[in-house]
């Protein structure tokens, strides 16, 4: 394999454009770092939210079904 | 949580045609299915091309002959600035699409593609200013290739924040997709800046009109880099628009049977 450094320095240094060339691909890291992970923090959220959501769908249709009970036992 | 298991397709749905394929398109729970089965293939291939690509990018390739090794941020750049104005292409489709023909799905795509989209325009504006720095001496200039790059950021955060302006997901949606259409107008802008005026940015490397004008190991570097972005980027509009989807549809049955 063919390449332009003879050295791991070399290679760090990049020229004279070491700090450059890896800021940008330390930066870059960071941004697809976020976009894999953050999907998977959302993800556990949802699940909370859903379930949450859930209960709350089945108390409202308890509180409905007692709120309709004493009537019909009036009439 | 059960969701992470993707449930089989019946027999019915395997064989299909032309116009059943598209309403199934519409349908969350058949996208749901399906793009369980084709993210790890996504992800997969992306990270191996990556490994691929950055090596020819970073070791292998030369250095330019003018800028030194400053010009292997090209590997980053390029596919960086080419996805965010293909995202928002896709954004302002998917927002047509649900405009127009209200399918459901569609607007969850685009709701899906707008960070990632800020993201790469986010990613493209940075590496550019890093690369300008040793290049033009300068991290920053108004030029027309970088002015209407900026815009596209704001468009990207505009999108965003009228989405979660209105309690109502469809009202949200709605008013999102109008300024996600009518910016679209943005993207043949940067494409043809550096031909329409005069600018310190370079022009295109590569083109399909004629033969690229760049050494042969750096164009290898370049589009293996892209193709990787581009897998990259659907791996992850579907592992966002998976939570979306979900969401939305949390009073449809199946969803109830993943949460469960």
């Amino acid at each position: 394999m063919s390449s332009e450094f003879n050295s791991f320095a070399e290679f760090l240094a990049m020229g004279t454009h070491g700090f450059y060339v890896w800021l940008a691909y330390g930066v870059g890291l960071l941004v697809f770092l976020f976009l894999l992970l953050e999907p998977g923090w959302r993800r556990r959220q949802l699940r909370s939210r859903l379930q949450a959501f859930y209960r709350r769908e089945q108390l409202d249709a308890q509180a409905d079904a007692a709120a309709r009970q004493p009537k019909a036992s009036l009439e | 949580m059960a969701a992470c298991t993707v449930p089989r397709l019946t027999q019915q749905e395997s064989g299909m045609g032309t116009w059943t394929w598209f309403h199934k398109w519409g349908s969350p729970k058949w996208f749901y299915d399906i793009s369980g089965r084709w993210m790890p293939w996504l992800f997969g291939l992306s990270a191996l091309l990556f490994v691929y690509g950055l090596v020819q990018g970073l070791y292998i390739s030369p250095p330019d002959y003018q800028q030194g090794h400053s010009v292997r941020i090209m590997y980053l750049h390029v596919p960086a600035a080419f996805l965010s104005m293909f995202i928002y292409v896709l954004m302002a489709t998917a927002s047509a699409v649900g405009y127009i023909w209200k399918m459901k799905f569609a607007p969850a795509l685009a709701a899906a593609a707008a960070p990632i989209g800020a993201c790469f325009t986010f990613l493209a504006l940075f590496t550019g200013s890093v690369w300008g720095k040793p290049t033009w001496n300068t991290w920053w200039v108004w030029d027309a290739r970088i002015t209407s790059e900026l815009i596209l950021l704001f468009l990207y955060f505009g999108f965003m924040a009228l989405r979660h302006a209105f309690d109502d997901i469809q009202t949200g949606d709605r008013a999102a997709g109008v300024l996600a259409m009518v910016g679209v107008i943005n993207v043949p802008i940067i494409h043809f800046s550096v031909d329409w005026w005069y600018t310190l940015h370079q022009g295109a490397t590569i083109s399909r009109l004629s033969k690229p004008t760049i050494d042969s190991e750096m164009l290898i570097a370049l589009l293996v880099m892209i193709v990787a972005h581009f897998l990259l980027f659907f791996g992850l509009l579907f592992r966002r628009a998976r939570n979306e989807v979900l969401w939305r549809e949390r009073q449809a049955s199946w969803v109830r049977e993943l949460v469960k």
